[in-house]
């Protein structure tokens, strides 16, 4: 690793959550600190050379992200990040055409910025069906397509899960998209420069980019809108007509050109760095299954970016575990921390059982995990979890031979 | 969420964790909660032939707020008889801990324990009153 990682000291938590976010790449911060002091236009200043240089760089950057999913520039159009470029896609499409088609479909394994649009959507009369997902987290494509009718306007599935890491089978579904007439949305926050995107060979429509998923700026995300055959949106932000009338909005010039290298540099290093993950994948379940039994991974394992690993810890209930290993910074499968106190939806949509999906973790790899890291982390998981399960009733009746199931619990 | 400096020492250093034999006369075993609801506690506790609790343990499948609450119950019960241990409330527990609102439900199931022990405690006892007079007859 020639980048520096200053973030990275021997007092920090080991940082294993890199779906919810990356750390910047430096030399993303290196291309865009000159657009914030001294190339500091607005780049619809047409009457002078600040102008035209801060559009320069917009396009440049619109450019690169084009080309990590196949598009051309002028299907980019910039957002403050997936969850507004999900929001256009899915409402822009559906308003645009409601008269002719007023239906969607889309997966119960989304992410919330989809699902909850779908809803807000079905409270303005619009109709969507929510798919359910096989044990692996993949869809099937048969009811898929059985879902798909004369009257569907969009299909929305995420190409990469964030909490299971599994890819969605996308090439597929957009054929049969494409057969049906429906458009083909794909919330791809987690995919682009993960997994090789292709808007033609793919058949997608509309696809949602973020940022900081991909070692780039926090505020900034695209979505990639089709020209032929050309797709028409509702915008949801108007005002001075920039982004093709898509967005208004002075785009904010630092953080495109942050995006424009992000996708730069992953489209250079993708394949590398997918076979490095994988390496560190193996590593680490390899070393965790040598010490400890009775760990689950949810979702696919093959079907699934390197990056990712949803694993369930039978008989550990989560939050414990994450309070345990201080050291790592991971997430839980669980919601626990929050108020609900609900398993994870995801989880359960795969058929996971809420005793197991209270025991699940999320461990995210990233360009800047290193193998001492994954070492140090297989330690402290396994150490906590077999002193947490020595504290187990659960796990004292599981070596007893007692089958959970049997005993009639009081729900609280 | 950050958690009070009681309830990470309980945590770290949990008070009397393990098991004490449920089929003893004179243990009493409560287990509560449930693992769909990502907590299960048992407690246990063994009570001298004047009432008063010699020992308890406890094993939790929960969060730290869980095991600590239920942790800091061993401790609270020893010594005390068992009539005394009952009048616990998860309000004490609770404020000793320094419990969020989401958690109060854990200072809750460590009641709950302590009344399904004294229970199960007590069902045995009044069995072996029971069994006396028919072995005698």
């Amino acid at each position: 690793m020639t980048v520096s990682t200053q973030w990275k000291r021997n007092d920090q938590p080991i940082y294993l959550d890199y779906q919810a976010t990356t750390p910047m790449d430096p030399r993303v911060l290196d291309a865009m600190m000159p657009y914030f002091t001294t190339k500091f236009g607005n780049p619809a200043s047409r009457s002078h050379s600040y102008g035209w240089e801060a559009e320069e760089a917009v396009e440049t950057a619109r450019a690169q992200v084009a080309r990590i999913i196949g598009a051309d520039e002028k299907e980019i159009v910039f957002t403050s990040g997936a969850t507004e470029s999900n929001n256009l896609a899915i409402k822009g499409v559906a308003q645009f055409y409601k008269d002719r088609r007023n239906h969607i479909v889309t997966l119960v394994t989304e992410h919330k910025c989809v699902l909850d649009t779908c809803r807000h959507l079905e409270q303005e009369g619009f109709e969507v069906t929510y798919l359910p997902v096989e044990k692996s987290g993949l869809v099937d494509l048969e009811k898929l397509r059985a879902a798909v009718t004369d009257k569907t306007v969009l299909v929305s599935v995420m190409a990469v899960n964030n909490e299971i890491g599994v890819i969605q089978p996308l090439k597929e579904i957009g054929a049969i998209c494409r057969e049906k007439g429906a458009f083909f949305h794909t919330d791809c926050a987690q995919a682009v420069g993960k997994i090789k995107l292709d808007v033609e060979d793919m058949n997608i429509d509309l696809m949602s980019i973020s940022g900081h998923k991909i070692y780039g700026p926090k505020g900034i995300g695209a979505l990639y809108v089709r020209r032929r055959p050309r797709v028409r949106l509702v915008a949801m932000i108007n005002g001075g007509g920039q982004e093709r009338g898509f967005r208004s909005g002075t785009l904010p010039t630092p953080l495109c050109v942050g995006l424009g290298e992000a996708c730069a540099i992953a489209m250079k290093e993708m394949d590398g760095e997918a076979e490095r993950l994988h390496g560190l994948r193996d590593r680490f379940l390899g070393k965790l299954r040598e010490r400890l039994p009775e760990i689950y991974v949810n979702g696919d394992l093959e079907q699934r970016i390197p990056g990712n690993l949803n694993i369930s810890f039978a008989f550990v209930e989560g939050e414990s575990l994450i309070m345990g290993i201080k050291s790592l910074s991971v997430s839980s499968g669980s919601a626990c921390t929050s108020a609900s106190l609900e398993p994870s939806y995801v989880l359960r949509a795969l058929g996971v059982e809420e005793e197991m999906a209270h025991t699940s973790l999320r461990i995210g790899f990233g360009r800047f995990t290193t193998e001492q890291e994954i070492d140090r982390a297989v330690d402290d998981i396994a150490r906590h979890v077999t002193k947490l399960r020595e504290m187990s009733p659960l796990w004292e009746m599981h070596l007893e031979g007692v089958d959970i199931k049997s005993i009639e619990w009081a729900a609280h | 969420m950050a958690y009070s400096d009681k309830v990470v020492d309980h945590y770290e250093n949990p008070r009397n964790v393990g098991s004490l034999d449920k089929n003893a006369e004179d243990v009493g075993t409560g287990l509560v909660g449930a693992p769909a609801c990502g907590d299960v506690m048992k407690l246990q506790i063994k009570v001298g032939v004047d009432g008063v609790i010699e020992d308890a343990k406890f094993k939790t499948f929960g969060c730290g707020s869980a095991i600590a609450s239920s942790s800091l119950v061993t401790e609270w019960v020893k010594g005390k008889t068992v009539d005394e241990a009952e009048t616990i409330k998860n309000t004490e527990i609770a404020k000793h801990l320094a419990l969020p609102p989401v958690k109060i439900h854990c200072s809750v199931l460590a009641e709950d324990a302590i009344k399904a022990a004294i229970a199960d405690y007590r069902a045995k006892a009044a069995k072996k009153q029971d069994e006396q007079p028919k072995a005698a007859e």
